[in-house]
């Protein structure tokens, strides 16, 4: 049997890889959900709450930082898994699918995003947070209107790398029950050796990845107004033109 | 208006206590510009950010429009922030957002109807001559252009006073003149009461009605910049009008001159030529003219038959300050 004939053939393929792959994506789907609701609030908070933060809580940011975010970050993602499933039996009522196999990944990569979010943060110069002040905002309408208005093109860097963090840890997650193409790939290729199998799980991976990261680079852009050459990015060509024009003939 | 009394502030650093502000007292009367200099690490920033509450003072009191600052909670502070509208030396305008939109941020913060932005902020960037360049994005703008949308924006909740923390010290010379004349035609147009921190002397001469000398966290002078400059014993007067560099020639005995008002504009010096005998050299000197009045500084050499005790009695008598060059 040739490579193409295979590749409809195989039950691998056309039975089982249709469901594997919503798997995957449902895995992504709602980690990444729940990674970007609770991640966000906590990256924004572990920024706020540093020394000569907006609000400064020297007690309760060491412990986050130090206690949740780092010893999390610190045990290997595959072991992180497997101590979680309780949990996840907890909340979701099973310890295997895709859906629990969410549990303990956004567990895995919701202090992975928000040290990334606390990196972007950073990096927003005191001077615009002092002008929101000094114009009478709330530090509600800080975070808001000034830090996460200013890191936006970072943040969704940033959100893009965890979405791709996650394509990786969700084919872990398969092999312990998460299910989708981890499992798959681990079924068929490993324990069959099934090439073919193998091989399309692999190039439907790399397209997961390279779209999300297709996608997130596009809208990075598009919100990034911090140099000359990106703040008409997304507009028509002719507009940018008009623009150009506009500003040298000053 | 800004009254600030006593004010003090004072950092931890380990074992040590700094004093950034020691007992630094000052009012601005409505409607007119005070400029505040010294060197970098005299407290500068410290008093803008105290001005503003950015940093708490440890003691002392700032009064802005009748309303002390340090005695109200922050959801005041935050209401008595919207009366001062404040400027930075690096405009500090949000790269997210199109210079309208920057313009638009107070306002936003208020929750202020869309149409009412809209027509506050057209206006706003025609005060400051940048009409046309409404949606463009501060990346898009020249430092120049950056600080005029900065100046707009502080303008935006309609302010009494006008903060400027080195407002002109990132720009070039002739854009600093243009920021500065802005500044100035603002606060006669907006009767702003306006405070501009500076360790530039070329920004007091320009714009200010009265100065204050900041070192080491006190105030060691103050007053009106025509007294400031008049005073031949200060430090201010001498930076605000320096000489060109000299070296002192031996050979004759010389004089540094500070005449001021009257004596600037009467023909001193072919006075003194012609009563004593003497031949005058000018070997530098400067003259202005600050705040509506005339100042000239001078060090010129002297050679007459006459002691030189009779020449400075004479200038003393002629409103001349007279001092022995060493």
């Amino acid at each position: 049997m040739n490579f193409l004939d295979n590749l409809f053939e195989n039950p691998g393929i056309t039975e089982a890889l249709p469901e594997e792959f919503l798997a995957t994506l449902q895995m992504i789907g709602i980690s990444g959900f729940f990674t970007l609701m609770i991640g966000l609030p906590l990256g924004v908070f572990l920024h706020t709450s540093s020394p000569g933060g907006l609000r400064p809580m020297p007690v309760t940011n060491r412990v986050v930082s130090d206690v949740v975010v780092n010893i999390t970050r610190s045990i290997p993602f595959a072991i992180l898994m497997v101590s979680l499933i309780p949990l996840a039996r907890f909340l979701t009522g099973s310890s295997i699918g895709p859906v629990a196999a969410s549990v303990s990944l956004s567990i895995g990569a919701i202090p992975f995003f928000a040290r990334l979010v606390e990196t972007s943060l950073r990096d927003v110069t005191p001077g615009k947070i002092d002008a929101a002040l000094v114009m009478g905002s709330t530090r509600l309408q800080v975070i808001t209107k000034v830090m996460i208005a200013e890191a936006l093109p970072s943040l969704i860097a940033a959100f893009t790398t965890t979405l791709v963090t996650l394509v990786g840890y969700s084919a872990m997650a398969g092999i312990i029950g998460g299910g989708g193409l981890g499992r798959l790939a681990y079924n068929y290729g490993l324990q069959r050796f099934d090439t073919t199998v193998m091989v399309v799980i692999i190039v439907i991976i790399v397209a997961i990845v390279q779209i999300i990261q297709f996608i997130g680079d596009r809208l990075a852009q598009r919100v990034d107004h911090r140099t000359a050459a990106t703040a008409g990015a997304h507009r028509s060509r002719q507009a940018r033109r008009a623009e150009a024009a506009n500003v040298v003939g000053v | 208006m800004i009254t600030v009394t006593n004010l003090r502030k004072t950092y931890r650093q380990g074992e040590r206590t700094i004093t950034a502000l020691d007992d630094v007292t000052l009012s601005v009367p409505k409607g007119s510009i005070h400029g505040i200099v010294g060197h970098s690490g005299a407290g500068k920033s410290t008093l803008v950010r105290c001005l503003t509450l950015l940093d708490r003072p440890s003691s002392g009191s700032v009064v802005i429009d009748g309303r002390d600052l340090t005695r109200v909670r922050d959801s005041a502070v935050r209401t008595a922030r919207r009366r001062i509208g404040m400027v930075f030396q690096h405009a500090n305008l949000m790269d997210s957002r199109t210079a309208a939109q920057n313009v638009a941020h107070p306002l936003e913060l208020v929750k202020t109807p869309k149409g009412e932005i809209a027509r506050k902020v057209g206006e706003l960037l025609s005060l400051v001559g940048l009409a046309e360049f409404a949606d463009a994005y501060p990346s898009q703008l020249s430092g120049g252009q950056k600080q005029r949308v900065g100046i707009a924006r502080a303008l935006a909740s309609d302010p009494d006073v006008l903060l400027c923390d080195e407002p002109t010290s990132a720009l070039d010379p002739a854009t600093t003149e243009d920021i500065l004349t802005l500044i100035r035609n603002l606060t006669r147009t907006l009767n702003l009461t306006v405070l501009v921190i500076t360790h530039e002397m070329h920004v007091v001469k320009r714009i200010c009605d009265s100065v204050s000398l900041l070192e080491r966290g006190r105030i060691i002078e103050h007053g009106p910049l025509q007294d400031v400059v008049g005073d031949r014993t200060g430090s201010l007067g001498k930076s605000l009008m320096p000489l060109p560099s000299t070296a002192v020639n031996q050979a004759l005995p010389e004089l540094d001159l500070l005449l001021v008002g009257r004596s600037a504009s009467a023909p001193v010096l072919s006075e003194l030529t012609r009563r004593f005998d003497a031949s005058v050299n000018v070997i530098a000197g400067t003259v202005e003219t600050l705040a509506g009045s005339r100042f000239g500084r001078l060090r010129i050499e002297v050679d007459s038959p006459r002691p030189l005790s009779e020449i400075t009695a004479y200038l003393e008598d002629a409103g001349v300050h007279v001092e022995v060059a060493a």
